[in-house]
């Protein structure tokens, strides 16, 4: 009897669990445009890099796999920037303190800029942290992808590469 | 309990379900504990250490190595038998896999002492949900004891145990989490403290008499318990927990648990907290029992009896992120204090000289210590 | 109380498992700042916090249901 029911409960958190279902892809469809104040200061506008790849990486300072995966988004930057492309460091953060100090203690050299509203990081639908959108010269999503795992790393290079060589 | 198609349908389930979002392996971390309890005549204390490592971006292991140190004079020991002093080993290995959203965990437990063999194993599914916002766990595990007499070679037998968990943690907004957990454990064996007596009534100058206890073979217990954190502005959370037990030795228990955590700097956190528990006994508990062979089960243990007990709790933690070591990137050094008040209702203290059944109830104070360090690499 | 069960399974099938109803997260993942805070986590060091079950279990009737290394709040 007690199995019965601890069967039962399962299944109905998992039936409710299937109802989930996530919004539809911003893939292949113009990236939103945004204007972020920047930590150096000025203001950065999405549409105004037109003609580059962006790499637009949305991250935060109590996320594990954003620190661990900014020292090598550093090194794509490196590697890229002189092949017409940017790399944007989108920080979530309301309180951009705690930002600011892993950033000194990193060395990060590409722009950063901060959603403290939100908005963009809702624009872009944002499903977990970190998400790293890559957009063409066009101003096109051309690859997304959520959450970083060692090695993920080779995937965003790829679609570097791939919207470069377009 | 034919539990056959339990763990296959849990399974099924889960993966069946598929909501992808990054679920995360534990921590590569590792603990060093020094750990003391000192109440009631008895001194317990020991080393304890996990080291936890990931190997790639799948599999986490883990090993444990627990020792207590047990030295002896409590009010069981004093009354019905002699002080003695013992160790306790506990290994135990484990290991998770991160599937997609789903981590799966094994973990298997040897616990040995001169007089019990503890083995065990429980596996635990956990799975997000809901945009992470939702994790539920379901967990199955089971144990094989050994339970012997010191100063008796004959005396052997044996209980086998079965858990069946279910979890769930919601997040409940940008600063509040709870979780509920359910849990069914069944024993079947040998439950009784192998060295304990009951004591009845009889014609003595001292009016009473010991014999064995005996408890049923079978007990089989349900908790349920809600636990919530709250986040409060500045780096302060506030805790709220709750159990309700009950079991079918008749024994029904409250657990309620509060506590404050603070950050001050950036390096230190101090945490405070209060804990109540009470319990009713089982309902072959008697503290004195009319004549030998009372009822079919006898028991004075005084775990099954009727008492309640409180514990206020400060602790301060030191976090540290040089790298005292190549590999170390942070660290924690942890100092808590626990202390911890017993009440009887319905145990008798029997070092202190009263006439048979009007002895003072009995009850305790007890410090525990907890002392480790942390390292995260 | 088999059949309540039954029940209870439909009911909840009904509402969620069948309805093409879209639930939205309403903690978004990048408002996790405090939520990911050690503080809120409920077991900050699961090596102290068996220790220190183990020291209830050993003296107090209840046992069972004090979680265990499920993490909850999302925030990978």
């Amino acid at each position: 009897m007690k199995k019965t029911a601890f069967i039962a409960m399962v299944a109905a958190l998992l039936l409710a669990a299937n109802a989930w279902s996530a919004k539809t892809t911003l893939l292949h469809k113009p990236a939103p445009d945004f204007t972020l104040k920047s930590l150096e200061g000025p203001n950065i506008k999405l549409s105004e890099l037109r003609g580059d790849v962006v790499l637009i990486n949305f991250w935060a300072s109590w996320c594990g796999p954003c620190r661990q995966e900014m020292p090598l988004l550093e090194e794509l930057n490196t590697k890229y920037a002189p092949m017409g492309f940017t790399m944007l460091g989108v920080n979530v953060e309301q309180d951009s303190t705690a930002a600011k100090s892993m950033l000194a203690e990193l060395g990060i050299s590409f722009p950063i800029l901060f959603d403290d509203q939100n908005s963009v990081s809702e624009s872009y639908d944002v499903i977990a942290m970190p998400t790293t959108i890559v957009v063409d010269r066009d101003g096109n999503v051309q690859y997304v992808h959520h959450g970083y795992k060692p090695g993920d790393e080779d995937k965003y290079q790829d679609a570097i590469r791939s919207a470069i060589r377009q | 309990m034919n539990t056959r198609y339990l763990l296959p349908t849990m399974l099924t389930a889960l993966l069946s379900a598929g909501v992808a979002n990054a679920a995360t392996l534990p921590e590569d971390r590792t603990d060093l504990l020094y750990h003391s309890y000192e109440g009631d005549g008895a001194d317990i204390n020991g080393p304890a250490l996990v080291v936890r490592k990931s190997f790639g971006d799948k599999v986490s292991l883990s090993g444990k190595y627990y020792v207590d140190s047990v030295s002896s004079a409590s009010i069981d020991v004093v009354t019905t038998a002699s002080a003695y002093s013992e160790e306790r080993i506990e290994t135990s290995f484990g290991a998770s896999y991160l599937y997609d959203a789903t981590v799966f965990s094994l973990n298997v437990t040897n616990s040995d002492e001169n007089d019990f063999l503890g083995r065990s194993y429980f596996f635990s599914v956990s799975q997000e949900m809901f945009g992470a916002l939702t994790t539920l766990s379901l967990g199955y595990g089971r144990g094989d004891d050994t339970v012997s007499r010191n100063g008796d070679d004959v005396f052997e037998d044996e209980i086998d145990r079965q858990h069946y968990q279910l979890g769930l943690t919601q997040v409940l907004t940008k600063n509040w989490i709870a979780s509920v957990d359910y849990e069914a454990i069944t024993d079947e064996g040998f439950l009784n403290n192998p060295y304990r007596s009951v004591r009845y009534q009889d014609d003595s100058t001292r009016g009473y008499a010991y014999e064995s206890e005996l408890y049923p073979r079978t007990r089989t217990s349900n908790s349920l318990s809600l636990r919530t954190r709250y986040y409060l502005k500045h780096g302060a959370a506030l805790s709220f927990d709750y159990r309700y037990f009950s079991d079918t030795w008749d024994i029904e228990a409250h657990t309620v648990g509060v506590g404050y955590v603070h950050k001050f700097r950036d390096n230190w956190t101090f945490e405070a907290g209060y804990r109540h528990y009470t319990q009713t006994q089982a309902e072959f508990y008697s503290d004195l029992f009319e004549r030998p062979q009372a009822q079919n089960f006898l028991a004075r243990d005084k775990e099954l009896s009727s008492f309640s007990n409180h514990m206020g709790r400060v602790g301060v933690t030191y976090a540290f992120s040089k790298k005292i070591l190549p590999f170390v990137e942070r660290g924690t050094v942890n100092l808590y204090f626990n202390r911890l008040r017993f009440d009887y209702e319905n145990f008798s203290d029997l070092r202190v000289g009263a006439p048979v059944g009007e002895e003072p109830l009995f009850g305790f104070d007890a410090n525990v210590i907890q002392f480790y360090v942390s390292v995260w690499y | 109380m088999r059949t309540s069960l039954i029940l209870i399974l439909l009911a909840m099938l009904g509402t969620s498992g069948c309805a093409s109803v879209k639930i939205e997260p309403w903690v978004k993942p990048y408002e996790r700042a405090n939520l990911a805070d050690p503080i809120m986590s409920f077991e900050r060091d699961p090596l102290a916090a068996s220790y220190l079950q183990h020291v209830f279990e050993s003296r107090e009737g209840a046992r069972g249901a004090v979680g265990g290394s499920h993490g909850g709040c999302g925030c990978n």
